[in-house]
């Protein structure tokens, strides 16, 4: 079974239209992969929908890399 | 006031995804119908379409974009860069136009209903959902029917005028007389204008089905769209898009730019009837045609072709006519008139800017597209009306008129000529 990380990077591949590679733990979404703030909702919303969580909105603007939505899904997912 | 030409076009349908595909196909006559591709029809009373086969948008538009937008938008931005292209206005970044100051440069784009599509597939999952909100981020800009014209002012930096015109199936029509208003009051240099559509969705229709409205030959999508036949059963909805690229004469002639055809005159009237069907004296279609005649300074002798709304519904079709004999008396036996929906089905809001296209390209070319679908003719039509059936014609095409009308009894008629200096 994909980890939580290698989901999280798929649902920025798709999402975000990046290339794999640029999808590294630093990249931010906004600063690195091109995302504006509504492509970050919509992934937050997709996080949400794939580990069936409720990600709530001052949580969800701490989400702001790759790293961070991994280190977040991981400790929620995982309790 | 400003002379009004046309340097740039660009087509995208069942019968053409490209302006000389879109060509071949109204000369040869081709029907684009075929049976629904995009959900399950198997209980709709119409189960076929004119869809737009094979078509990658990322040939035009970059793959991220292709993913955040609505299709009807997409549509828009790979016909406007097919003919900004055509036109020699692209720059070398594809982003912003060469030889333009932006801030003279617009675009008014139609569509009749927007993104449907889009708001569909977001109420379908909050409804299959345990009742929390989930809607896309991106469900509201994919689906109001003004991003068309957003997304081709931000692609390519025109900064000039830029809105949506929204007269359900005159939506285009109406489009394009307000972006060559812009270009003849002198407040634009280059205006990108046209309509896109993309709605074979389950509500659309289901919506027309229950108007009646479409035809429901499931048998034989292919002869489905049969305008002025007497056994035609109502329109085939189509999906496409269509692009021009308005140019004022001296900023054309100043850049030396081909020029395709010239916007004659235009005008626009309401029937003031109801909210479907057509005034049955057909008055306020004769004065959108006289008023665009007058406007053009053009008589009715001096007009080729007239590419018809007929949508191949059994009233719109013969009241249109009606109007036509009306509006050109005597001389209406001299010119030719032709539906192209026969071909690519109804386009809705942007049925105006591909028959619009059409015309352009019968003054280009000296054709006239038939009508297909001809079997039976309908004691209610006057034979002596020359409907071009079933085969293209070879003909001198100096100036042609295109009509559109939209629920509501909005009318539109505008003129195109063959340029001369």
């Amino acid at each position: 079974m994909a980890s939580i990380e290698e989901k999280v990077k798929q649902i920025i591949v798709d999402k975000l239209g990046v290339d794999e590679s640029e999808v590294t733990r630093d990249a931010s979404f906004q600063n690195d992969l091109g995302a504006d703030s509504l492509d970050t909702v919509e992934l937050i919303m997709e996080f949400e929908k794939e580990f069936d969580i409720s990600i709530p909105d001052e949580q969800a603007e701490n989400i702001q890399t790759v790293g961070q939505a991994v280190t977040y899904l991981e400790s929620s997912v995982e309790k | 006031m400003k002379r009004v030409v046309i340097t740039g076009i660009g087509a995208l349908t069942a019968i053409g995804n490209s302006v000389p595909e879109y060509l071949e196909g109204l000369r040869n006559g081709r029907s684009g119908a075929t049976p629904i591709t995009q959900f399950d029809a198997d209980k709709f009373k119409t189960q076929f379409a004119c869809e737009v086969q094979d078509w990658d948008p990322t040939q035009r538009v970059d793959k991220r974009e292709a993913r955040r937008q609505d299709r009807y938008t997409l549509m828009a931005l790979y016909t406007a860069d097919e003919a900004l292209e055509m036109a020699g206005l692209l720059g070398e970044d594809r982003q912003t136009l060469a030889s333009v100051d932006p801030d003279r440069a617009g675009c008014i784009w139609a569509s009749g209903i927007g993104g449907l599509r889009s708001l569909e597939e977001q109420i379908e999952i909050f409804d299959g959902g345990d009742g929390t909100p989930r809607y896309n981020p991106f469900m509201i800009p994919r689906m109001i029917a003004n991003m068309g014209a957003g997304h081709i002012s931000m692609r390519y930096n025109l900064r000039g005028p830029s809105y949506a015109t929204v007269s359900a199936c005159a939506s285009g029509g109406h489009a394009l007389a307000s972006a060559a208003d812009d270009i003849r009051l002198g407040r634009a240099d280059v205006m990108v204008t046209g309509g896109s559509e993309a709605v074979i969705t389950k509500v659309a229709i289901g919506g027309f089905n229950s108007m009646k409205a479409l035809s429901t030959r499931n048998d034989n999508p292919a002869e489905a769209s049969r305008p002025y036949d007497a056994d035609r059963d109502g329109f085939v909805l189509g999906e496409g898009a269509g692009a021009l690229v308005l140019e004022s004469l001296e900023h054309a002639q100043a850049r030396g730019a081909t020029i395709l055809a010239e916007i004659g005159g235009y005008a626009a009237s309401s029937d003031a009837y109801h909210i479907s069907a057509p005034h049955p004296d057909g008055t306020g279609a004769k004065m959108a045609m006289l008023n665009a005649m007058k406007d053009a300074g053009l008589s009715p002798e001096q007009v080729d072709y007239i590419n018809t709304h007929g949508t191949s519904t059994p009233l719109g079709d013969t009241a249109e006519l009606k109007a036509i004999q009306l509006a050109f008396g005597e001389a209406v036996y001299d010119l030719n008139i032709s539906s192209t929906k026969s071909m690519t089905g109804h386009l809705l809001g942007a049925a105006a800017a591909i028959e619009s296209i059409a015309c352009v390209l019968a003054i280009q070319h000296n054709f006239i597209p038939p009508t297909i679908n001809h079997f039976t003719d309908d004691p209610e039509i006057d034979p002596r009306l020359n409907l071009t059936f079933n085969k293209a014609v070879e003909k001198p095409v100096r100036v042609a008129l295109s009509n559109t009308f939209g629920f509501g009894g909005h009318n539109s008629a505008t003129i195109f000529k063959r340029f001369a200096d």
